[in-house]
């Protein structure tokens, strides 16, 4: 094993773009469960965003419409589940479940003709002074521009909750939607809105994995990557700078098993590739467990549903 | 404007409808889906439902493969359908699947070449405490730590998987397979092997598990105080504790009962129609199953139905792939459109639907 073959500096700068379609998608969900919704589904709407971008960038020629397709493509899936959960009044859980089915069926079918091909390249960014820095420089100001949307989006969010009168109501119908409801907030709509909002994140997160991270389309690719970022946002207990903790965390976790494979460390590859799953779980015990447990400041309609008697 | 009345308790009649209607909307959805691909949707829809059970060509070969198929979706919803009833989320069958499967064939493989009578049996009861064992884990930690189950034994499914791959290149490969990965195959191994009981009729000991898991899950719900807890459970947490049902027993119960029925499924399905321990030895049949228990209400009647025909689509599609070049990923699709129905016309069981004119908000 030759742990020298390790840059620290490269370690950290891909430590950003592997956590970022996690971070998009755990952001997402956060929005969701804020308004009390809990969507399984996000393995399912990466997935299709992963495709749906990836199919029009090839088309197009431009990431950027592919990031565009991906997002609109998740969001209208997510609608489905908004329609079930929300008109139709089913079991959230379930619902979630066969939006994930759902997605892995309908991405492989639109994926056929996508296998083995390279998508074009998405620009990285050269900001000027600043990825001149060095160590800074090509850590944290020389990457493409999604990463730096996904933390606009993770602030966006941050200051949408905690300081805009829409994340108050938001809030409110996630503690409590018979009380938000009985002040005249049309509960449905803002979950709907909610619901979408996840959806289009977690297209956007898809479509990173398949158009920058490794960059090409295969069955199955998220691998688990939407359940993860379900686990973050518990792990963040619901605030979205820790949503961005998290994923880094796990993204530092992922890319140094990968280059700990690279560098030919006697554990088998199989126990290096499923360390992001136990550490993952890890975390959840040990966030769920304890006095300051995180439930404690889970939306307290959360899974609910909300059924307006009149 | 449509507006949903609440019904004061579920309607019997929808309760056995809504199914029906549910497949009914697949199979028209499912038509214009396979409209689009530029297939006739209604030779797709024969060829799937019809031709694999009476097409005079393709029975012989199909009909054996329904109960192939059928009986470990069959075995998995039947635990899963305990939980899910009481409000528990076992969604990581497709893992406990995996490690009852290695835990059972490498009892046997270890075995390898004794011959007894008893090695087989030994090998079931290894596969259902490998289930139990790795099912175990989400509930333990949700008794002791509160963690989500559902976030656990779905991520657990990975983790299964990385041990799969490992296993079928390292500790359990066939030493006389030239470097190949997978194991030794179970039917050159008659003591270990699970071959068909009945020529040309698909029944292994899988199967007749899966039997006597349908009525062991009926008589459980119908007759027995653990199948009442659970249906009190279901219906209204705070009763039942109140009645003294003891949640951490039920989690550990019903994630126990999953898991080792899964775990029987992976060994059944290793040692006769898989044959080894391979990379991907699994198809999805853990998840599979999640549609078939929902398919089937949570009843142990209705998921014997609801095995049945999910196996008809699994093997319908693989005929229609040959047949009419229908992509493999259709069907899966057609599947998780099932259960999206399934779901939507479920609001009619619980709700009535009255046209009421626009009232003020």
């Amino acid at each position: 094993m030759d742990l020298s073959a390790i840059n620290p500096l490269v370690l950290l700068a891909s430590l950003m773009v592997a956590a970022t379609p996690i971070l998009l998608a755990a952001i997402g969900e956060l929005v969701v469960e804020k308004a009390g919704v809990l969507n399984l589904g996000v393995e399912g709407m990466m997935i299709t965003g992963a495709i749906c971008g990836f199919a029009i960038a090839v088309e197009t020629g431009s990431p950027f419409l592919g990031f565009i397709c991906a997002a609109i493509g998740a969001a209208l899936l997510s609608l489905i589940f908004a329609f079930l959960t929300q008109f139709l009044l089913s079991n959230q859980v379930a619902t979630g479940l066969a939006l994930t089915l759902f997605g892995l069926g309908l991405s492989s079918l639109l994926g056929q003709s996508y296998v083995g091909i390279k998508p074009p390249a998405t620009d990285k960014l050269h900001l000027p002074v600043l990825s001149d820095l060095p160590v800074l420089g090509p850590v944290l100001f020389s990457h493409d521009l999604m990463v730096y949307v996904s933390l606009a989006i993770v602030a966006g969010v941050w200051a949408l909750l905690k300081y805009t009168r829409l994340g108050l109501v938001l809030r409110a119908v996630g503690e409590n939607h018979d009380a938000a409801h009985a002040l005249g907030y049309k509960v449905i709509r803002i979950r709907i809105a909610a619901i979408a909002f996840g959806g289009a994140c977690a297209g956007l997160g898809g479509a990173y994995l398949s158009l920058v991270r490794v960059p090409q389309w295969t069955e199955g690719m998220t691998a688990g990557a939407g359940w993860i970022a379900l686990a973050i946002v518990v792990f963040a207990s619901w605030k979205p700078w820790r949503v961005l903790l998290g994923a880094y965390l796990f993204g530092g976790v992922t890319v140094l098993q990968l280059n700990l494979q690279a560098a030919g460390m006697a554990i088998p590859v199989e126990y290096l590739s499923m360390s992001p799953y136990l550490i993952t779980i890890l975390v959840l015990v040990i966030m769920s467990s304890g006095k300051g447990r995180a439930a404690l400041n889970a939306p307290a309609a959360l899974g609910r549903v909300f059924h307006a008697s009149s | 404007m449509i507006r949903l009345e609440k019904r004061p308790s579920p309607s019997k009649a929808w309760t056995y409808a809504t199914p029906l209607l549910a497949v009914l909307l697949t199979m028209i959805a499912g038509g214009i889906l396979f409209a689009i691909l530029g297939k006739d949707p209604f030779e797709s829809i024969r060829t799937i439902f019809w031709d694999p059970l009476f097409n005079a060509q393709f029975a012989s070969y199909s009909r054996p493969q329904l109960l192939v198929k059928a009986g470990p979706l069959i075995l998995i919803a039947i635990g899963l359908s305990l939980g899910f009833r009481a409000g528990i989320w076992n969604i990581g069958a497709e893992g406990q699947y995996i490690i009852g499967a290695i835990c059972g064939a490498a009892l046997g493989l270890a075995l390898y070449p004794t011959e007894s009578r008893l090695i087989f049996p030994a090998m079931v009861l290894a596969g259902a405490l490998g289930g139990w064992a790795w099912a175990m884990i989400p509930a333990i930690l949700k008794t002791h730590f509160r963690t989500n189950e559902i976030l656990v034994s779905l991520l657990l499914v990975y983790v299964a998987e990385q041990l799969l791959a490992s296993m079928a290149l390292g500790l359990l490969r066939n030493p006389e397979g030239g470097g190949f990965p997978g194991s030794r195959n179970f039917r050159d191994y008659p003591a270990a092997a699970n071959p068909e009981l009945f020529e040309g009729t698909g029944m292994h000991w899988g199967v007749v598990a899966a039997l006597i898991a349908v009525i062991f899950a009926y008589v459980l719900l119908s007759r027995h105080m653990l199948g009442f807890q659970i249906r009190v459970t279901g219906q209204s947490p705070r009763a039942a504790r109140f009645s003294g049902v003891s949640p951490t027993r039920l989690i550990l119960v019903c994630m126990g009962i999953s898991g080792a029925l899964a775990g029987m499924a992976g060994l059944f399905e290793v040692t006769g129609p898989a044959g080894q321990i391979s990379i991907d030895f699994n198809v999805g049949y853990g998840f599979t199953a999640i549609i078939v228990a929902f398919l089937g209400r949570l009843h142990p009647i209705g998921i014997l139905l609801a095995g049945l025909l999910m196996a008809l689509t699994y093997i319908g599609g693989e005929l229609a792939q040959l047949m009419l070049g229908l992509p493999a990923a259709a069907i899966q699709l057609f599947q998780g459109m099932l259960l999206f129905f399934l779901l939507a016309v479920d609001v009619l069981t619980n709700f009535r639907i009255r046209l009421a004119k626009r009232e003020a908000a």
